[in-house]
């Protein structure tokens, strides 16, 4: 756009430089434009789902695009928090079982990761190199291929449809050794030495220096556990069966594709959806810095 | 002291494996045992009934049979597994270039220096890649219904949209209707049990939501890889260009794009590598309807499992998908690993990293899923 004439009078430039002005301004109000564009299209979404959990079934389907309900109906929340006699959609009973799940689940994760990746980045031992493929074979298989062979152990095992068949298979992902493996790579190693040569243990040493040390490392594992046990779907699918292990995204589901309850009901569902959202939102929200770290852009910049 | 030191190497060797039991224990007892008794289960004719590793009659062996019946033998299961794969080859087509130039775009337009903002634009685009793919496809089930919202707002341009979920007219059918095309003859003939036609047939129209669906949760997170890429290129560059003088558009495509094409390269495996493992939306959408378009390949699998209670089938599908979706990994880690150096973590850019994991970490910040496959 701007071309400087070539022959450097001072009127050319001063007019390449007010043509650079209107430029950005035209530049700056497009912008603008699109990112408003986008952000309504990537936001209004969501805004309609809260709008219509508060609307009646007749006023979803007859004004589908309007976000302020009126009249203002609790009734599709009342049902979800079991203050009606329709009991047909226990989402307290999936609540529970979502929040069972994912503490034991995240908790684990935390651990376990972080003592698996310390030993693959720290701990010399015959057999490491070979682990640590071993991870990275485990992370290309995708998970999608996974379903019948999961349905083959638990049965196996005597343990499908039970607590023990939703939980021990995802105790440890591999992708989360990895990311601690990467991170004490990281880090130098100079402090544990010092630990080690005052003569702690292995153990001591991991959990009382270099734990407190991967703060930061362990702050994203814990989000991304936490929000990938929360939205896992399709093995919770294909290990249980029976109404009292439904989690709220395996309920949701099963309410959405049209199994429970008759109509189109979308205010419960886009109340209960609504409900999975809130969790994963609130932390999105308040460690958004450690999200974007997680999706790789993040390092020390924060 | 060297007694010392090999005494600490001894400890060391039994702390090794004592760490990483549980992630033996768990991997190995959920994951590689498993995937051994589905590739047994493959060879067999198990219907859920019995054990599937007794043999006799309810669990007979028959070699390759359930893989040859994918792609040689003529029959319903060959044509259904088929017009998945068709189904998801145009889902791919569609997909990957959207969501990488949509994902490319936003991020050009969120790292201008003369825009403010930049935080709320980067956490609204990228928060639908963090909420849950059943939760998203519920509110796009409401969005697309009859009377819902999309419906709605093309009403206002005096518009009536389709009935999305139910309408199985495939997009270039109906482009080549308008020329006149229907079920021509010079495309009678058949490939792998379907006839061109049918192949011909784009996606159907409730395959588009699914289409637009992908693209919209998964833009975000590519975005963010991408402006993490745009922050990494040296100053001077855009500098010098601008003193050159050449256009924006010059400077894009002279200077932006070759300079992310390591990063360009990343958001389009990891597209490929996503889009082949769409579960979730599928399972809320429709399972497969309207006629079979919008199965998929890891659909199918689930479904000829555990609701034809063919598993010996559905098995055979899952590996299918399986070596698909490790064949695209490993052409990916393989091209990366020319970039890979040690360290990421500390780094600003992480795109290395990302990309020496696979699907896996740079799916890791949103779920495998999310990042690749905001898909599933």
């Amino acid at each position: 756009m701007t071309t400087i004439t070539k022959q450097n009078t001072t009127p050319a430039v001063h007019e390449a430089d007010l043509r650079r002005v209107r430029n950005s301004g035209i530049k700056k109000v497009l912008g603008y434009a699109v990112l408003l564009i986008f952000a309504v299209i990537y936001l209004y979404p969501f805004a309609i789902q809260i709008a219509t959990s508060f609307k009646d079934d007749p006023q979803a389907a007859a004004h589908p695009l309007s976000i302020i309900p009126n009249p203002f109906d609790l009734s599709a929340w009342k049902r979800m928090f079991g203050l009606t006699s329709d009991s047909s959609v226990p989402i307290m009973t999936w609540l529970g079982n979502s929040v069972l799940v994912t503490v034991i689940v995240t908790a684990a994760r935390v651990f376990f990761d972080s003592l698996a990746g310390y030993a693959l980045s720290r701990l010399h031992f015959r057999g490491r190199g070979f682990l640590f493929a071993a991870v990275l074979a485990v992370m290309s298989v995708p998970g999608v291929a996974l379903l019948v062979p999961k349905f083959l152990i638990v049965t196996y095992l005597g343990i499908y449809d039970t607590y023990a068949a939703m939980i021990f298979p995802l105790l440890i992902d591999a992708a989360g050794v990895f990311i601690m493996k990467q991170f004490f790579d990281s880090v130098s190693v100079s402090i544990e030495e010092a630990a080690r040569m005052d003569g702690a243990g292995v153990f001591r040493t991991f959990w009382s220096v270099v734990l407190p040390m991967a703060r930061p490392a362990l702050i994203t594992l814990t989000i991304l556990a936490f929000q990938g046990s929360w939205n896992e779907f399709s093995h919770f699918l294909v290990v249980t069966q029976s109404a009292n292990h439904k989690t709220l995204i395996t309920g949701l589901a099963g309410l959405t594709s049209g199994s429970l309850g008759a109509g189109t009901q979308f205010p419960l569902k886009m109340g209960a959806a609504l409900l999975t959202t809130i969790p994963v939102a609130i932390l999105f929200f308040t460690f958004q810095r450690y999200f974007v770290r997680g999706a790789n852009e993040g390092g020390e910049k924060g | 002291m060297a007694r010392r030191k090999s005494s600490i190497h001894g400890r060391e060797g039994i702390a090794g494996w004592v760490f990483t039991a549980p992630m033996i224990i768990v991997l190995g007892l959920f994951l590689f045992v498993p995937v051994l008794m589905a590739f047994w289960v493959s060879l067999t004719n198990w219907a859920g009934n019995g054990n599937p590793f007794g043999g006799g009659e309810t669990a007979k062996f028959v070699g390759a049979s359930n893989y040859t019946d994918l792609f040689l033998k003529d029959g319903l299961t060959r044509s259904t597994f088929m017009q998945s794969i068709g189904n998801t080859f145009y889902y791919v087509l569609l997909v990957v270039p959207l969501q990488t130039l949509t994902s490319l775009f936003l991020a050009l337009v969120v790292n201008n220096k003369l825009l403010r903002g930049k935080s709320f634009f980067r956490t609204a685009f990228y928060f639908p890649s963090v909420t849950s793919s059943i939760a998203i496809s519920t509110v796009f089930l409401f969005l697309f219904s009859n009377s819902g919202a999309v419906n709605g707002f093309l009403k206002l341009f005096g518009i009536t949209g389709p009935q999305w979920f139910a309408d199985s007219r495939g997009l270039l059918h109906l482009i080549l209707g308008l020329f006149g095309a229907d079920n021509p003859s010079w495309a009678q003939g058949q490939i792998f049990g379907r006839t061109l036609w049918d192949w011909l047939a784009g996606p159907s129209v409730a395959m588009c939501v699914i289409i637009i669906l992908a693209i919209w949760t998964t833009t975000g997170t590519f975005m963010l890889m991408f402006l993490a890429a745009l922050q990494d290129l040296p100053v001077e560059v855009d500098e010098a260009a601008a003193l050159d003088g050449v256009s924006a558009w010059q400077k894009f495509r002279l200077v932006t794009v070759p300079m992310l094409r390591p990063a360009i390269f990343l958001v389009v495996t990891l597209g490929l590598i996503g889009t082949w493992q769409v579960f979730d939306q599928i399972y809320v959408m429709g399972k497969g309807a309207p006629d079979n378009t919008t199965l998929t390949p890891a659909f199918l699998s689930y479904s000829q499992s555990f609701t034809s209670l063919k598993y010996g089938s559905g098995a055979a599908m899952a590996f299918v998908v399986f070596l698909i979706i490790v064949l695209l990994t490993w052409f990916q880690r393989r091209i990366m690993r020319e970039d890979k150096k040690p360290g990421w973590w500390r780094r600003r850019s992480t795109l290395v990293g990302a990309a020496s994991s696979g699907a896996a970490a740079a799916a890791t910040p949103a779920d495998s899923t999310s990042a690749a496959g905001a898909h599933r």
